[in-house]
């Protein structure tokens, strides 16, 4: 409750810096994974306010971004050796986005130069992965490229550019889709609004995603009660193989 | 129909895994192999996390040789001295795994060696058993008995100090023997999320010597007891055994086990032999192609 009244308040203050400010939010600010959970589509949505109500004559860009909690995260790359495939090279990145996706109204390039693209990290051979092993430019590069590819094919890193709606130039909406493979932690949706190139404003909603239920029940017994855990799987096992046999031997 | 696998964290098609699990069943209570050696490949396939497949495929592996073993208990081929001794190995092999997991996977080389292990191991035991099995099936189309084998066991099982007498079994041998046996399958049980049986059975026979009759329930006596350690074992340590998953691969594995029982006792021993010979070698091959094949997925990522 606090946070929509300070953002508003915040608004109304500096709209009289003749900054247009974002009134942003997001369908969904609690995804619960359960038993069903096939991945979520999330709407994100608001509203653009112009200083004194004036929309300028060009019309000004949005660009959205929701990403996952970052991961440190340790990358190895195949290569022949010998004849066979082999984990060869290594590269360690300490703040890789366990998820990322993007949407724009327009495509990057044409909204940002790359300079401001890298800055708000808008795309995603934009992200600053932060290595800490010592590997050439170009390694790191290829390794960034691998990530992407990787993350890109389970949905785990989304790019849909030009697809932001604006609609009189004062609302935008935005669809991203969250991956069934997400981990559980506090993601962040960003909207920007730019204008010639410059990010004028920024807008920033929490979206949290947990385990619920049953879900959340598993996930914290075979961390925290593991020998009962243990017990149950073996005990699951051999009822059901016993019972399988008890009933096929009726048959 | 669509589940999510709280401790895999991803969501699949339910029906897929109960179908794999009934497929393995069904082998697993065709040729009495525990099955997990094609549980873990299939599952990693269809993109479960390496680890989180080869700790629920060993609970797996538990309730499909359950059934197996009480058949067996029944009709008194089971080898309880023998198994004992092989459990005992086993459990030891498991606590050796594990260290020599988190080794490899330090290195990162830990898909490699599994790579080099499956293919060595199931090329040669393959092999070996194609070649006995497809012998005694030229001896059976012809009619000519076959040659009486020279020796009972491997010299150097009988070079081994201290015997015993396995009665089950024919046997009088150091138990030594089967301990080290054990010992070996409760590290690729660990390593590989497999039971061992594909490496137990054939072990038993030609190395052993053991009495036919009494080979599958004691190599399932083994492995039911083996898979309970190593679930345990990585319910404790990796916490990656997803009931979820295991449920689902239990319901499968535990009905296609039933059913291949029947299919096994209506089949002569020496077909199924070749058939399993057949499988393990396919299994192998494809593994090989892959070590030399570029993979589908240059890089892993590992999450620290």
């Amino acid at each position: 409750m606090r946070r929509p009244l300070a953002l508003i308040v915040a608004a109304l203050l500096l709209s009289a810096a003749d900054e247009p400010q974002l009134v942003p939010d997001v369908s969904q600010r609690e995804i619960a994974i359960q038993y069903s959970f096939t991945g979520a589509d999330l709407l994100l949505f608001g509203a653009i306010v112009y200083p004194g109500g004036v929309r300028p004559d060009k019309p000004a860009d949005i660009v959205v971004v929701l990403k996952g909690p970052d991961q440190s995260i340790q990358m190895r790359e195949k290569q022949k050796v010998a004849g066979i495939w082999v984990n060869a090279d290594s590269a360690r990145f300490e703040s890789a986005p366990s998820f990322y996706a993007m949407a724009s109204s327009r495509p990057i390039a044409q909204i940002v130069d790359e300079r401001t693209a890298a800055i708000y990290e808008l795309g995603v051979d934009k992200l600053q992965l932060s290595p800490s092993s010592l590997n050439e430019s170009a390694e790191l590069d290829r390794f960034q490229a691998g990530l992407v590819d990787l993350r890109d094919r389970t949905g785990l890193f989304v790019q849909r550019q030009g697809t932001v709606e604006i609609t009189d130039g004062v609302l935008y909406r935005a669809r991203l889709p969250l991956s069934a493979r997400v981990i559980v932690g506090d993601y962040t949706a960003e909207t920007f609004l730019v204008q010639d190139g410059r990010v004028v404003a920024a807008a920033v909603r929490d979206i949290s995603v947990r385990k619920s239920g049953f879900e959340q029940f598993m996930a914290v017994a075979a961390e925290q009660w593991s020998f009962f855990y243990g017990l149950t799987a073996i005990a699951l096992a051999v009822g059901m193989g016993w019972a399988a046999g008890a009933i096929a031997r009726r048959l | 129909m669509d589940l999510y696998l709280p401790i895999a964290n991803l969501s699949v098609n339910a029906l897929v895994i109960i179908g794999l699990g009934g497929l393995v069943g069904l082998l697993s209570g065709m040729f009495g192999v525990g099955g997990g050696f094609l549980t873990t490949p299939l599952l990693i396939f269809y993109g479960i996390p390496p680890t989180v497949a080869a700790a629920s495929a060993a609970s797996q592996v538990t309730g499909a040789s359950v059934s197996g073993v009480v058949t067996h208990m029944a009709r008194g081929t089971v080898d309880f001295r023998m198994g004992g001794v092989l459990i005992a190995g086993g459990i030891v092999g498991a606590g050796m795994g594990v260290f020599i997991f988190r080794l490899l996977q330090s290195l990162g080389q830990i898909d490699t060696v599994i790579g080099i292990l499956y293919v060595l191991m199931l090329g040669g035991i393959g092999g070996l058993m194609a070649k006995e099995s497809i012998q005694a099936l030229i001896a059976l189309k012809t009619g000519r008995k076959p040659q009486a084998r020279k020796r009972r066991h491997h010299p150097l099982v009988a070079a081994l100090p201290m015997r015993w007498r396995f009665y089950r079994s024919g046997l009088y041998i150091s138990p030594l023997a089967p301990l080290l046996l054990g010992m070996a399958t409760g590290i690729l049980t660990m390593l590989l999320g497999v039971g061992g049986g594909f490496i137990l059975v054939p072990a038993m026979l030609y190395l052993l010597g053991m009495a036919t009759q009494s080979v599958v329930g004691t190599s399932l006596f083994q492995i039911l007891f083996v898979t309970m350690a190593t679930t345990m074992m990585h319910a404790m340590t990796t916490k990656a055994v997803d009931l979820v998953l295991a449920m689902l691969l239990l319901i499968g594995s535990v009905t296609g086990a039933q059913i291949g029982t029947r299919i096994s006792m209506t089949l002569r021993p020496e077909y199924l032999r070749v058939l399993l010979a057949a499988i393990v070698l396919l299994v192998a091959g494809r593994m090989a192609l892959g070590l030399g094949w570029r993979p589908d997925e240059i890089y892993t990522i590992e999450v620290r």
